[in-house]
């Protein structure tokens, strides 16, 4: 009996140990499977060569005051609106505090170039494409950007004011090179 | 005759003792599957959903041999298909327009479920099961959709994409991941077609458990009551017989818009190559989408909308236990019949609303509508199991049949 006693005394402290080995080879092998995983998902992520930083240069003496272009960068369209001196009022009058993304006009722009507003052309809802280039494009109630998608409307500093779009037109990195040309990325 | 058995038979035993496989398809959908008796033709969907299946997966692999997922060369190398590889219009047709008829066919079985009560106990799990098999299918036709490269591929694909742009904090991170760049693109494409081609295999993964968890407790009835062993028929040869008839007629139609309406339930914009400057018009998900697409455009916040659409179908998941009635079929809760109705016509204004730019009036009837679509779950139906006074049930199947209900 003395035997089978010794045989439980060193079941119980061995069912312990077994345990704590079990749960850490199970840790262990969970580890392992995420940094097995991670390099495949981490594949997905953008190449370097898709990185590989692209730049527009655009030369802005052309757009007369009141016009907007289109110019692709990365792929995609940026818009260049010349605004005229009503359009910059209108964006500077707004109370800032009551906006959905609060931000003034004149963290928009560069200083001393007010007069340009150079924002990506991509509604910060589901990415679609602004309506408003063209003066024959509605261009919504605030007088900037319209999106036909979901109706979300952008003001003069393309800045969301209506609609479900959460955020104001993102600004892309871009420095005045030159007083007519612009750099963008 | 001699008492030997035949070569063949010798050949067959000796092969079934060794794997046991026509014995199991036996037990699974021959002879030794017993079914109810009074099965009615909405229980044909179900093999109608895997013949679109193996439609889909046939077309598909013969399709992706002359495809060719690259940016600069699908929208042309479809348009290959249609017009210089051998019968590859037909082909093309009948992918196209078979997810459709998948859908339709998905449909009319998610509906026969819950007018019969058979998300109920016991097989719940078979519920879950099948509505995974839907999502999978929806994300399937939403990555085909985008492999010709047209206008209404690329612009939907950009909008579904930056869905995942709402979850708060790593949203960006995941839309670039899910792009490999800074929008849809090549590198989009090339990892769409790989999932296009693997998710139908999971979900011939997933039919295989919806089976396994039909057979525990084996198929509900028109009646909804449980079925005694001497009112059950074996599935071959009598509901293979109504299958294949049910089969038939369906094809017909099938092949009806495939030779003669093919592009009937598609977007004619598609047929525009992709062009990442230039959003169309009007975007407009495929119509199998629509009541969704409805409720998203309905919530003029971005999160709650996304939050909401994927409520919608996740909701689904708790209606065996939002729905309080212990009495499985509708065709014995006068009052669950009518507000069902309702709630289908609710789904299809929604598909209407879904498809209509949301100007004037639109967007107001998509709130509702998206209000009533989740009353009806949330609200109404918990409380109708509770207020309801069902009709009496019968006996068993065969008492409903020899003494008809007064
Ligand atoms: C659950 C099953 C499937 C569904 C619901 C489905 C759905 C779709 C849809 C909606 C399209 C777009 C058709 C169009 O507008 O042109 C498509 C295209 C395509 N699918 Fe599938 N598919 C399925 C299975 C497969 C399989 C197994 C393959 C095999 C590789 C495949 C290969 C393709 C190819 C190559 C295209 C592009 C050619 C085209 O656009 O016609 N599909 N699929
Ligand atoms: S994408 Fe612009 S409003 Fe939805």
């Amino acid at each position: 009996m003395a035997n089978t006693a010794h045989v439980h005394a060193a079941d119980a402290v061995g069912e312990t140990r077994r345990d704590f080995l079990q749960y850490t080879t199970i840790a262990m092998a969970g580890v392992g499977g995420v940094m097995m995983v991670w390099p495949l998902i981490n594949s997905l992520n953008p190449a370097a060569d898709t990185l590989a930083l692209s730049t527009t240069d655009v030369n802005i003496s052309g757009i007369g005051e009141g016009q907007r272009i289109t110019v692709v960068w990365r792929g995609k369209p940026v818009f260049i609106a010349h605004r005229t001196a009503a359009e910059i009022d209108a964006a500077n009058k707004v109370n800032v505090s009551e906006l959905r993304d609060p931000q003034p006009d004149s963290a928009r722009v560069k200083k001393g170039k007010e007069a340009f507003l150079i924002v990506e052309g991509s509604c910060t809802h589901f990415g679609c494409i602004p309506q408003g280039m063209k003066t024959t494009e509605p261009r919504g109630e605030f007088g900037g950007w319209f999106c036909p998608c979901h109706g979300s409307v952008y003001d003069t500093s393309g800045r969301i004011r209506k609609g479900p779009a959460p955020e104001n037109l993102h600004i892309p990195p871009y420095a005045f090179t030159s007083d007519t040309t612009v750099r963008i990325g | 005759m001699s008492t030997e058995k035949s070569v063949w038979r010798k050949a067959y035993e000796w092969h079934e003792a060794r794997l046991p496989i026509v014995t199991w398809l036996d037990h699974s959908l021959g002879t030794k599957y017993p079914v109810p008796r009074n099965l009615n033709y909405w229980w044909n969907f179900g093999s109608l959903a895997m013949f679109m299946l193996a439609v889909m997966i046939f077309s598909g692999i013969v399709l992706a041999m002359h495809y060719t997922p690259h940016a600069t060369m699908a929208f042309d190398s479809v348009e290959r298909i249609m017009r210089d590889v051998n019968n590859g219009w037909m082909i093309r047709y009948m992918h196209m327009n078979g997810a459709s008829f998948f859908f339709i066919v998905v449909y009319i079985h998610i509906l026969r479920g819950m007018y019969y009560g058979s998300y109920k106990a016991p097989r719940e799990v078979l519920w879950w099961i099948g509505l995974l098999i839907y999502l999978a299918m929806m994300a399937t036709a939403f990555l085909g959709y985008v492999l010709p490269w047209g206008q209404m591929s690329f612009w939907g694909a950009t909008v579904i994409t930056n869905f995942f742009s709402a979850i708060p904090g790593v949203g960006d991170s995941i839309v670039t991941l899910l792009w490999g760049g800074f929008g849809v693109d090549n590198p989009t494409l090339n990892r769409f077609f790989s999932l296009h081609y693997l998710l139908p295999f999971v979900i011939i993964g997933l039919v295989f458990l919806h089976i396994w968890a039909l057979h525990v407790p084996g198929a509900n009835n028109p009646l909804g009551i449980d079925a005694a062993p001497s009112d059950k028929i074996p599935f071959f040869p009598y509901y293979v017989m109504k299958d294949v008839f049910g089969l038939a007629v369906f094809v017909v139609f099938y092949f009806v818009v495939v030779f003669w309406f093919p592009n009937s339930m598609g977007e004619a914009v598609n047929y525009v190559t992709a062009n990442p400057l230039q959003t169309p018009e009007h975007i407009v998900p495929e119509w199998y989408y629509l009541p969704f697409y409805a409720i998203l455009r309905s919530i003029p916040n971005k999160l709650l909308g996304i939050i909401l659409m994927f409520g919608s179908i996740l909701i689904l998941f708790a209606l065996p236990w939002l729905d309080t009635s212990r009495v499985r079929s509708g065709n014995f809760r006068p009052v669950f019949r009518v507000f069902f109705a309702i709630w289908i016509v609710d789904v299809l204004i929604l598909g209407y609303v879904g498809m209509k730019p949301a100007e004037g009036i639109i967007p107001t009837i998509g709130m509702i509508g998206t209000f009533w679509y989740f009353l009806h779950f949330a609200v109404i139906l918990p409380v109708l199991g509770w207020l309801e006074t069902p009709k009496p049930l019968p006996a068993s199947i065969s008492q409903a049949v020899l003494k008809p209900a007064e």
